[in-house]
């Protein structure tokens, strides 16, 4: 039975701990139910705590079908207070004018906007909206010069968000 | 600083005219009272406080209290209200009666305290869908969880407590924002107030840091104060009208009140920015450049003569003029006179060498204010490590029978000392921005007086005290350090009067 100030106190003591449950928690629900286009190697999830590698398929009907594409999450110890660290690897990275040609991806949630109550199910819905309507297929603008110049973590870009529309 | 004794040095210096002696005292007796008392006894009046932090947060209170009266809200939804008006409380009542405050309160992103009793529907369902009423989902960590230790604002997102901690020290802590924490839910963009935060942040040292940050704009949007400059004192000062006059904080820092650098009597807050600025832009290097080395006549580029020859061809590589080193003009009429130039009197060499002349004059006339600045800069931290040495000499003397009382005129002179060269240093800047007219000679003459007095009351502070000489150097001293100080307050009376009266006009 709960009480409620054992629950609380205990949960103060090991913040870590409770993140990391969090963070198991969030995974079974999503291996169990993945949200549409998602694919999720049951095998390899919970090898490591900190790292987790998804696969995004194109959606029907938009010009991405038949694509698919690696999305890596990365958490840091303060995670969900902190951001993910979200970046498509691999490959085949997609061509968006939100997403930079070393798979840094321009999303408003995944820094500023970003709230512990999202999660990496809420994350990958946006990613797949913001890839499922885009009408053609550009890098940003700027790609070439962020490219060259950005730190390896995009946490660290000052974002200048692009329309998010689009 | 004892603020007491400045206050008691008016009489101390009236009452010293029948000890004098000696040449300086002759100018002494001819010091000048200030024309209009009044204006004097204004100059001196100028109240102000010293605040802790904790006096700070008392006082915003108030401030809050005072629109309360008038308006009646929650304490914190005023402070958001008023911070998002600058803390001008008659801008919010004016917004607050001639608009919708409905309106205001999105445009500060404020809760509606009068929306309260409206339960939202969405966390209403939220709270019966799992096993009942009293459990609930912290959408954070997803645990379920009582709703005793679930927690929330009027906007209906409830997460549980100890999610709640971690995420507000997690803004306070990490991100440093105090003022304009939202709601943890995605999208939400109503602000916690202050008491929620108090109770949810359990460590008190994050609690500190968030009364710190909240103060802090309450601080910089009130004009009446300000926080001490110095590094590691947290006081501010706060004051009944902006003036640009000396506050002495706590910690024994005296500061502009108007601008935060150190008092800067007699120029003006705007002339000093103007010259830091611009000591700041002429960096030594490039002054020392200036001062050694010719520009070509023709592109400004910086030469520097590397042998004997006066045949000079500038380096820039789209300009390549040859002239002369030694009259400026083109080299071409000089013809095959290597080393000797008999064209220095040629009308375009003259000219070429009047236009050299005239930079080279106004960066003369910068480093000669700029050294003089920078040298009583130099001396008063000198004079500053000096009272060291004072408090040496002073217990010496009390053992040479003089009474603690007695030995308190060598730490007044230091004290002196070092507002003398505080003010001196400053009117290098005045002097530099100044044009010439009568009035600026007098305030040289001035400025040559209270300097030289100035070195030696620096003088005799340096001498060494025995027995034998001991009454004597108290005398000698107390009469220099009486006369330096007529000095310096004859000089900023006389600035002053030129503000009034508008006698200043100034350089560029
Ligand atoms: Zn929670
Ligand atoms: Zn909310
Ligand atoms: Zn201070
Ligand atoms: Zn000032
Ligand atoms: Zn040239
Ligand atoms: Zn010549």
């Amino acid at each position: 039975m709960y009480s409620p100030r054992s629950e609380a106190s205990l949960a103060q003591s090991c913040t870590l701990q409770r993140q990391e449950k969090r963070l198991q928690k969030e995974l079974v629900a999503l291996i169990k139910e993945p949200p549409p286009g998602v694919v999720i190697d049951g095998e390899s999830v919970g090898q490591s705590l900190d790292l987790l590698v998804l696969s995004i398929n194109g959606a029907q009907g938009t010009i991405y079908e038949g694509e698919q594409f690696q999305l890596q999450f990365r958490f840091g110890p303060k995670y969900p207070f902190d951001s993910p660290e979200v970046v498509f690897i691999g490959t085949e990275i997609p061509v968006h004018p939100h997403v930079y040609s070393n798979g840094h991806i321009c999303l408003s949630i995944l820094t500023d906007d970003w709230s512990p109550a999202l999660s990496i199910f809420s994350v990958c819905v946006s990613i797949i909206s913001m890839l499922s309507s885009c009408k053609e297929k550009k890098r940003p603008p700027d790609d070439s010069m962020y490219v060259k110049t950005c730190s390896k973590n995009p946490k660290k870009t000052k974002w200048w968000y692009h329309d998010e529309e689009v | 600083m004892d603020s007491d004794e400045d206050i008691m040095y008016d009489d101390d210096y009236d009452d010293s005219g029948n000890e004098s002696s000696g040449d300086d005292d002759v100018e002494f007796a001819m010091v000048e009272e200030p024309n209009n008392p009044k204006e004097r006894q204004e100059l001196d009046e100028y109240p102000y406080e010293v605040l802790t932090t904790e006096q700070i947060l008392q006082h915003m209170n108030e401030c809050m209290k005072e629109v309360n009266i008038v308006v009646e809200m929650p304490s914190t939804v005023i402070r958001m209200l008023l911070n998002h008006f600058r803390w001008d409380k008659e801008k919010l009542m004016e917004r607050y009666y001639d608009g919708d405050p409905e309106k205001l309160f999105t445009e500060a992103h404020v809760a509606s305290p009068f929306a309260k009793m409206a339960v939202p529907a969405k966390i209403a369902k939220k709270e019966h869908r799992r096993t009942g009423p009293s459990v609930e989902e912290c959408e954070i960590c997803l645990s379920t969880l009582p709703s005793s230790v679930m927690s929330g604002l009027e906007c209906g997102h409830r997460f549980c407590v100890s999610c709640w901690a971690e995420y507000l020290t997690t803004k306070i802590m990490s991100e440093g924002i105090g003022q304009t924490i939202s709601c943890a839910a995605h999208n939400c963009e109503i602000l916690i107030d202050d008491a929620t935060v108090m109770k949810l942040v359990p460590d008190a040292k994050v609690r500190l840091k968030y009364q710190h940050l909240i103060t802090n704009s309450f601080v910089e949007c009130n004009r009446l104060l300000r926080w001490c400059p110095s590094p590691d004192c947290s006081s501010v000062i706060r004051v009944q009208h902006v003036e640009s006059r000396p506050v002495t904080c706590r910690c024994g820092h005296t500061f502009c009140f108007a601008c935060g650098n150190n008092w800067h009597e007699p120029v003006r807050c705007t002339l000093l920015r103007k010259w830091i600025k611009k000591c700041d832009d002429d960096s030594e290097t490039s002054n020392w450049i200036a001062a050694n080395t010719k520009e070509c006549p023709k592109c400004k580029a910086t030469i520097e003569k590397d042998g004997g020859c006066n045949h000079m061809v500038c380096k820039n590589s789209h300009c390549k003029t040859e002239f002369c080193w030694v009259c400026l003009g083109p080299w071409e009429p000089h013809g095959t006179s290597w080393y000797n130039c008999n064209r220095y009197d040629e009308d375009e060499a003259r000219a070429a060498r009047d236009a050299q002349e005239r930079s080279r004059a106004a960066l003369q006339r910068y480093l000669f204010y700029c050294n003089r600045y920078m040298n009583h800069m130099q001396s008063l931290r000198l004079e500053h490590k000096h009272y060291a040495t004072v408090k040496e000499k002073m217990e010496e003397m009390q053992q040479h029978n003089m009474s603690w009382i007695e030995v308190q005129f060598l730490k007044k002179a230091v004290d002196i000392l070092c507002q003398c060269r505080q003010t001196l240093m400053y009117t290098y800047v005045f002097a530099y921005y100044l044009k010439k007219n009568n009035q600026s000679v007098i305030f040289e003459d001035n400025q040559r007086d209270l300097e030289t007095a100035t070195e030696k009351l620096s003088e005799y502070l340096e001498r060494d005290i025995t027995q034998e000489n001991l009454v004597d150097i108290k005398q000698k001293v107390q009469d220099k350090y009486r006369y330096c100080d007529s000095r310096r307050r004859v000089l900023a009376e006389h600035v002053y009067e030129g503000y009034d009266k508008e006698w200043w006009e100034y350089n560029d």
